[in-house]
This record gives structure tokens, C-alpha cells and sequence, in this order.
């Protein structure tokens, strides 16, 4: 009557029937266990509403005049539509790749033909604070958190972040309206 | 808990750790060394289910606190969104729902143990009144938590119960509008109940360790009654009694998930599928049933202050057992009388219960006086007077023998199924309240829904969705559903594309835009269904006074009483399909001329399933009305069959996952309780 009565005596070299039982019941116990946990770990994920809320949004380009920029809320995350002007262009254009901490061509970061638009999600890459447009040495975003500075293609310059600004799933539907998501 | 410990650990940090913090060894004396009667019964192992049931509804209701909104106009669609759009939602909430049901029928089970096998007894006062202190905190917990999801039960529950104190001299409306926060049950009534309600069960649990401390001190009773004398009295806690109680936890999750993936609606009101509506009180006011015993006695008393006393004296009378009771022998066992009155308290008691979900007029309210009569005769009487003149049987002279003597298993079995089913009873009772006034129920239809392996017949809810659309929506909204689910699994499985362009033809209210104005644009997947009607007040205009209900949940929020014993017949059948009957049967039930007699208004229609049979909405179907692409018979049966079919999916979207899931549980359980029973049986064969 000592011990548990759960672990298998010495003397019985081989499993016995009852060991079996024992880590049988042991093991069908424990599976139900972990499963049961996954409902409750599940419910945190975005609910049904939430995902379908994602749905890509419109944006009409036409108020926005050159060197302005808005703010757009998509999937609740801030992002920049910005009018470039042509010397924020050519700055951005200019750049060598060798003077970026994370090297991407403005090209990649802009939809040809549409050059003077940049769309960028404006969240820090350091810690998520929301980046300010038009401040800051490279005539792009200065972030006031920990001063990340970004230039007008949004590409990390200099500070703590790591990462160029992200640009979000877009196209141009017309020449004055893009679709995000 | 009592005493030092045994335990002498050999592992070093154990042995550090323990010098400081003695906590392995309190476990190890109270849930491992600590010495249990060897001759418990199953009866014992529902404090062990009494511990699971707490720590589900304390985990279930704290994962469900992150998804509700406790604000009067949020309150009943938060509950929704989390039955329909929070992952595994709705198995939280009915875990939750079923479990408050669960934990009163575990805990009546531990009461009555305790009354039957004298377990109040000295030296166990303390320990029986820190019970009955559980008790009352868990009642004041589940009557809180019924007004949290804010339908017409929740609300007009809230109103009734609380009005109780009102019954109190000069003091009794000032307590009432303190409770409320307010002059009527309202917002700040809400918020406050939800923080209590979220408070409480931790209560709950630091009575619950005084409650297992006070055991632990006194050491537990037994069906024999005696106190252990020698070692050959006792087992070590682990792992005999924690096998048992194991097992015994492992059948009653499997009793458990019956209501949770196929009775989930069994328990709970259809009127509280109607938003709170402080304008309408339902025909009806019938409390959860764990308490109509207590509601009988209430209503059975003719005044007031008295009812209400009366009704808190029938639980505070408990404090007091194990005074009024004082024969030295425990168990009802070696109490030939007390058994036979504990038996009736038992009848009693459940006789209440019926009473309670009756309608308190005529005959209903004779019964009710004479059983709150046998209720506290059997306290202030019976048992003072038993103790006293009753002759007992000899006891035994020591737990072990009480083992030799005994192997009446079956009797115990048999017992258990009794009990079962008399509770069986008094659940149901609660449906059968308005009995009385229908004289026929709708025919039942053949559901695909229904049942354990019951599926939505996709293209039926389609055809539905057609008359819906072409039909129902002139007038009615259906405001809880979105058109992507429309396209979702499990439903009427339109193609995205489709629920696309269903979105698209409806104009969506929305902005304000940058200029300020609001406007219109074509639907998307993500919107709600758009109401015919912008709110209430033009619905009602434009409805001769009648505003039509919304009907995304008309198929649970309409039930009419199954009857006695057809219920308790319902319960292993599954039978749950009320709503679409009604639904179904009223689609049809409209005459032209009504009968000999009645008294038609001007504006109304005739309708044999409507209560009080008229009726504002004319009949909206006839054969013909809505085309169908599928050669299906386009007559009036047929549709109503369809759109009452589309209806229930409206109300239960997730019924084929909750079914598919039931059955995945109800199979694993089966086999762990199979598996225990077999590990149970080897490890105590070590201990006979
Ligand atoms: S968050 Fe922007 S610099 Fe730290």
C-alpha cells in the first residue's frame, strides 16, 4: 500500500498487462487534456468579424495635393498615402543602395507610372510607435519614440529600427483611386 | 491539512524549498498521505466534481469576460457575436451555460449525501455550515450570471429577485434602489452585476479551502458512519480515492456533454433569446430551475414580507442541522425512520420543484402550502422529534468490518438511476410551465438537423434564403447575420462570389465621409443583413402598431411545453426542434374564418399556433409565390418547410460543428472512462 501503485515494481522485468493499463489510461487522460486546452488558446485569435473587417478598402487620391499626405486606417493599422514631390522623388531615387540599413530600391517600393505616390504602413519597425510625415533629415519620417528616422521613400536611415516602413497590399484602380488590402 | 507532515523529501531543493516553504509537504499530507475511509461510496467522489465544476466555470467564464460587453444596448449582441464569430465560442458558452446547471445538480447531489449519512454531525458542524455558505454564494453567482446575457428572462429575473427586498419594513425600497443603481433594473444594474458575478466564484474558492481544511481537520465521514479506529479503517488518498474520484469526474463529464453538444438549449429558456425589452414582461417568469423549489415557497405564502422570509428560512435552516438533528448515530443507515423521511424530504423537494415552474393558481397553489409545510416540518419537526424517540440499528463495530459485511453494488446503481432520472424530472419541470394553456402542440416535422448526426440540407437552406429574401425581408431583419455567412461552412454554402453579389445588391448606409454626409454604397461580404426598416418606430408604423421581430434568433426564442413525461423523453432523444415546428406550423396555421365564437380585432388574421390566435402579419406565403430552380415543389408546405429550416440555421449556425465535436468528445470520454474504471478497479484490489 505503499507508493503509488502506479510505477512498476523492479521485479517485473517485462510489462505486465497492468503497466499497459496504467500508461494506456495515463495517455488517453493526457491527450484529452492537451486538447481540451485548444479551444481556450483558440478563442484569442481575431474572431470571424474581425478577419472579415480586413476587407480590402478604396482610397480616392484626388484631395490629396502634392507634398501632403493622409492617413488611412486599414486592418486598424495607420497607413501613409503620400503626394512626393519631385525632389523628395529624386532624393529617394538617388540614394545608393550601399547607404541603406536595409537595402531596397524606391522603385520597388513605388507602382511604375505612379512614381510620386509612397504607400506605407506607418508603424515603427523598432516598437510600433506611429512615425511623424515630413520631419526628420531625409525629408520623410521621423519617429518621436526612440528618433528612428526614415527618408521619403520610407526606408530606415537611421536610430534603432531595423526595417524600411512596409508597404501594404495595394494597386491603382484608376489614376485617382487605389485599392488597399 | 492537519498536523505536521509526514513528508520527508530526499531530493535537495525539495529539501531547501520545504524549510522554507512547506508547500509539498501540505500537499503531500492532504492529497496524497492523507487517510480516506476505505468503504466511501461513488456518492463521495461529487466533491471531487464539485472542484472540477468550479475551476470550469471559473476558467470558461474568464475566457468568456474577454469577449462580452457588460453595457445594457451591447450586452445581448456581444453574447451572440461570441456564440457565432469567436473561435470555439460557442462550445465556451454552453460549457458555461450547462456547467452552472452541472454544478447545481453536483452540488444538490453532495447536500443530500451529507444529510442522508449524517454528515453535519459533530465534529463536522463547521465544515457542513462553510457548505452551506458555498451554497448561498453560488446561488447569488448563478442568479447574477443568468442577467448577463440580457434577454427578457435575464431582465424580468433581475426585476423579480431583486424586488424580493423590497417585502423589508421602511428599509425595503431604498435596498432596491441601491441594488439597482438606479429606479428601475437598468445599465449600473448590469455593470455591477457583472462585476460581482466575475467576483464571487473566487469567493466561492477561499470558502471552498476552508471548507477542505475543515475536512481534512475532522477527517470524512463515511456511509458506515463510524470514525476510523485503526489503519485497517483507511486507504491513502493517492491513489485510491483520487482513481475514484477520477472516474466518477470522467461520467460526469460524459453526462456534462450531453448538454453542452446536444441539449445546450435543454436547461435554459427560449423567452431569453429575445433581447430585454423593459416594456414586456414575458406570460411567464420561471427562474433557472435549480431554484424553483425555493420560488414555490415564495409564491405559496400569501404575504409578502412572509414569502420572502420564508423562502430565505428554507436555506438558512440548514445553518442550524446539526443542532436540530441530535442523534448520536450518523447514517441513515442504521435509521430506519430517518431513512423513510429523508426519502420524502427528497419527494418533497422535487415535488417543490414541479410546483415552482407551475403557474401559481388553483390546485398548484394548495400543493405548494402543504409541501412548504413537509419542507420545514421535516427540519423542525421530523428530525428533532426522530432524534429523540427513533431506536436504531447496532452500527458495526469499525469501517472494516462494514466492508466484509457489505456488497450491495447494485443497490447503489440502482439508487444513482433514480436519482438521475427524479432530477430529470425536476429540470424539465420548467417546461412544462405553460402546459396548462395550449391544449395541442404543432406537429413535429422531420428535421436533417435533427438529432446526433443531424446536417443542414444545403440546398434547402438555400431555397430558404430565396423565400427569405424575396418574402420575410420585406418586413423582418435579420440583424445578427452577416452576408459572408452566407459563403461560410456548415451553412447554406452559397459560393463567396455568390454571397458577393447577394452583399452588393443590398445599399449600405454608411460614412460620414470627409464632407460629413452619410451615403450609400453597394454591400460588402463583411456587412450586416440590411433591416427593412431604418428603426423600431418606423417598423411599428409601418406595421399597424406590430413591429415585426428580427428573426435571427426566432427558431430558439420560440418553444412551446413538450409536456410530462415527453420531456424527460426529449432529453435522450434530443429532441430540440420546437422553434421550426412553430415556425412551420404558424406558416400554415392561418384560417380564414375563425372559429364559432372568437372575436377577431380589426387588422388581425386567425392563426391556430400563434398564442391568443391573432395575429397582425398577414399570411405571407401562398403556393407559387417564390420560383424555385431545383424542380422542388414550389407549394405552401414545402416553403414554410424551407425558410423554417433557413431559420434555424439563422439561430445555430454552428450546428454541425457543435454535433460533429459532440460526438468526437462523447467517444474519447467513453474510452477514458472505460480505461479508469479498469485502472480503479486494479489499484484497489491491492486494498481488499
Ligand atoms: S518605436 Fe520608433 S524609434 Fe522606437
Amino acid at each position: 500500500m505503499k507508493g503509488l501503485g502506479i510505477v512498476t515494481t523492479q521485479s517485473s522485468a517485462e510489462p505486465t498487462r497492468r503497466d499497459f493499463l496504467y500508461i494506456a489510461t495515463g495517455a488517453v487522460a493526457a491527450v484529452g487534456a492537451a486538447a481540451a486546452v485548444w479551444p481556450f488558446v483558440s478563442q484569442m485569435n481575431p474572431d470571424a468579424s474581425t478577419i472579415a473587417a480586413g476587407a480590402p478598402i478604396e482610397v480616392d487620391l484626388t484631395p490629396i495635393a502634392q507634398g501632403q499626405d493622409i492617413k488611412v486606417f486599414w486592418r486598424g493599422k495607420p497607413i501613409y498615402i503620400m503626394n512626393r514631390t519631385p525632389k523628395q522623388v529624386e532624393e529617394a531615387v538617388k540614394t545608393p543602395l550601399s547607404d541603406l540599413k536595409d537595402p531596397e530600391t524606391d522603385q520597388a517600393r513605388t507602382k511604375a507610372g505612379h512614381e510620386n505616390w509612397l504607400v506605407v504602413t506607418g508603424i515603427c519597425t523598432h516598437l510600433g510607435c506611429i512615425p511623424i510625415a515630413h520631419e526628420g533629415n531625409y525629408d520623410g519620417f521621423f519617429c518621436p519614440c526612440h528618433g528612428s528616422q526614415y527618408d521619403s521613400s520610407g526606408r530606415i536611415r537611421q536610430g534603432p529600427a531595423p526595417l524600411n516602413l512596409p508597404v501594404p497590399p495595394y494597386q491603382f484602380v484608376s489614376d485617382s483611386k487605389i485599392q488597399i488590402g | 491539512m492537519s498536523g505536521p507532515s509526514t513528508y520527508q523529501p530526499q531530493n535537495p531543493v525539495m529539501k531547501w524549498l520545504e524549510a522554507r516553504l512547506p508547500i509539498a509537504g501540505l500537499v503531500h499530507s492532504s492529497f496524497i498521505a492523507y487517510p480516506t475511509p476505505r468503504n466511501l461510496n461513488y456518492w463521495w467522489t461529487f466533491g471531487a466534481i464539485l472542484s472540477m465544476m468550479l475551476a470550469v466555470q471559473i476558467v470558461t467564464g474568464i475566457v468568456l469576460a474577454m469577449h462580452y460587453t457588460p453595457e445594457t444596448t451591447l450586452a445581448f449582441d456581444s453574447v451572440e457575436r461570441i456564440v457565432r464569430d469567436v473561435n470555439y465560442g460557442w462550445l465556451l458558452r454552453n460549457m458555461h451555460a450547462a456547467g452552472a446547471s452541472m454544478f447545481f445538480i453536483a452540488v444538490y447531489v453532495h447536500m443530500l449525501r451529507g444529510l442522508y449519512y449524517g454528515s453535519y454531525k459533530a465534529p463536522r458542524e463547521v465544515l457542513w455550515i462553510l457548505g452551506v455558505i458555498i451554497y448561498l454564494l453560488m446561488m447569488a453567482t448563478g442568479f447574477m450570471g443568468y442577467v448577463l446575457p440580457w434577454g427578457q428572462m435575464s431582465f424580468w429575473g433581475a426585476t423579480v429577485i431583486t424586488n424580493l427586498f423590497s417585502a423589508f419594513p421602511y428599509v425595503g425600497d431604498s435596498i432596491v434602489t441601491l441594488l439597482w443603481g438606479g429606479y428601475s433594473v437598468g445599465n449600473p444594474t448590469l455593470n455591477r452585476f457583472f462585476s460581482l458575478h466575475y467576483l464571487l466564484p473566487f469567493v466561492i474558492a477561499g470558502v471552498v479551502v476552508l471548507h477542505v481544511w475543515a475536512l481534512h481537520v475532522t477527517g470524512q465521514n463515511n456511509p458506515a458512519g463510524v470514525e476510523p479506529k485503526t489503519e485497517k479503517d483507511t486507504v491513502p488518498f493517492t491513489p485510491y480515492a483520487t482513481l475514484k474520484d477520477v472516474f466518477g469526474m470522467s461520467c460526469f463529464l460524459v453526462f456534462y456533454s450531453w448538454f453542452i453538444f446536444y441539449m445546450p438549449n435543454y436547461l435554459g429558456d427560449a423567452d431569453n433569446y429575445i433581447p430585454a425589452n423593459p416594456g414586456v414582461t414575458p406570460a411567464h417568469i420561471v427562474p433557472e430551475w435549480y431554484y424553483l423549489p425555493f420560488y414555490a415557497i415564495l409564491r405559496s405564502i400569501p404575504n409578502k414580507l412572509l414569502g420572502v422570509v420564508a423562502m430565505f428560512g428554507a436555506i438558512l435552516v440548514l445553518l442550524f442541522l446539526p443542532w436540530l438533528d441530535s442523534c448520536k448515530v450518523r447514517s441513515s443507515r442504521y435509521r430506519p425512520l430517518a431513512k423513510k423521511f429523508f426519502w420524502g424530504f427528497v419527494a418533497t423537494c422535487l415535488l417543490l420543484g414541479w410546483l415552482g415552474a407551475k403557474p401559481a393558481e388553483g390546485i398548484y397553489t394548495v400543493l405548494g402550502r402543504v409541501f412548504t409545510f413537509c419542507y420545514f416540518a421535516y427540519f423542525l419537526i421530523v428530525l428533532p422529534v426522530l432524534s429523540r424517540v427513533e431506536k436504531t440499528l447496532p452500527l458495526p463495530n469499525s469501517i472494516a468490518d462494514d466492508v466484509l459485511a457489505k456488497g450491495k453494488v447494485g443497490k447503489a446503481v440502482a439508487a444513482s438511476i433514480a436519482v438521475l432520472f427524479a432530477f430529470g424530472v425536476t429540470l424539465g419541470g420548467g417546461s412544462t410551465a405553460k402546459a396548462a394553456e395550449h391544449e395541442e402542440s404543432p406537429p413535429s416535422q422531420d428535421w436533417t438537423f435533427a438529432g446526433p448526426f443531424g446536417k443542414y440540407d444545403r440546398a434547402q437552406l438555400q431555397r430558404g434564403f430565396k423565400i427569405y429574401k424575396e418574402v420575410c425581408s420585406n418586413c423582418h431583419s435579420l440583424k445578427l447575420l452577416q452576408y459572408r455567412n452566407l459563403a461560410e461552412p456548415g451553412g447554406p454554402e452559397f459560393t463567396l462570389d455568390q454571397a458577393k453579389a447577394i452583399a452588393a445588391e443590398a445599399q449600405i448606409k454608411d460614412g460620414p465621409n470627409d464632407a460629413g454626409d452619410m451615403f450609400e454604397r453597394p454591400g460588402r461580404i463583411a456587412d450586416t443583413f440590411k433591416s427593412p426598416f431604418p428603426n423600431e418606430q418606423a417598423a411599428r408604423a409601418a406595421n399597424g402598431g406590430a413591429a415585426p421581430p428580427d428573426m435571427s434568433l426566432l427558431a430558439k426564442a420560440r418553444s412551446y411545453p413538450r409536456g410530462f413525461p415527453q420531456f424527460i423523453f426529449d432529453l435522450f432523444t434530443q429532441f430540440q426542434e420546437q422553434g421550426p415546428n412553430y415556425i412551420d406550423a404558424l406558416l400554415q396555421g392561418y384560417q380564414d374564418t375563425p372559429p364559432e365564437g372568437f372575436n377577431l380585432p380589426d387588422g388581425s388574421f386567425y392563426n391556430k399556433w400563434y398564442p391568443g390566435h391573432s395575429i397582425k402579419m398577414p399570411p405571407p406565403l401562398q403556393d407559387g409565390m417564390v420560383t424555385y430552380d431545383d424542380g422542388t415543389p414550389q407549394t405552401l408546405p414545402q416553403y414554410a418547410k424551407d425558410v423554417a429550416s433557413f431559420l434555424m440555421w439563422a439561430a445555430e449556425p454552428h450546428l454541425e460543428a457543435r454535433k460533429r465535436l459532440g460526438l468526437q468528445v462523447m467517444i474519447f470520454l467513453i474510452i477514458l472512462s472505460g480505461l479508469l474504471y479498469f485502472t480503479k478497479r486494479k489499484v484497489w484490489a491491492n486494498a481488499h
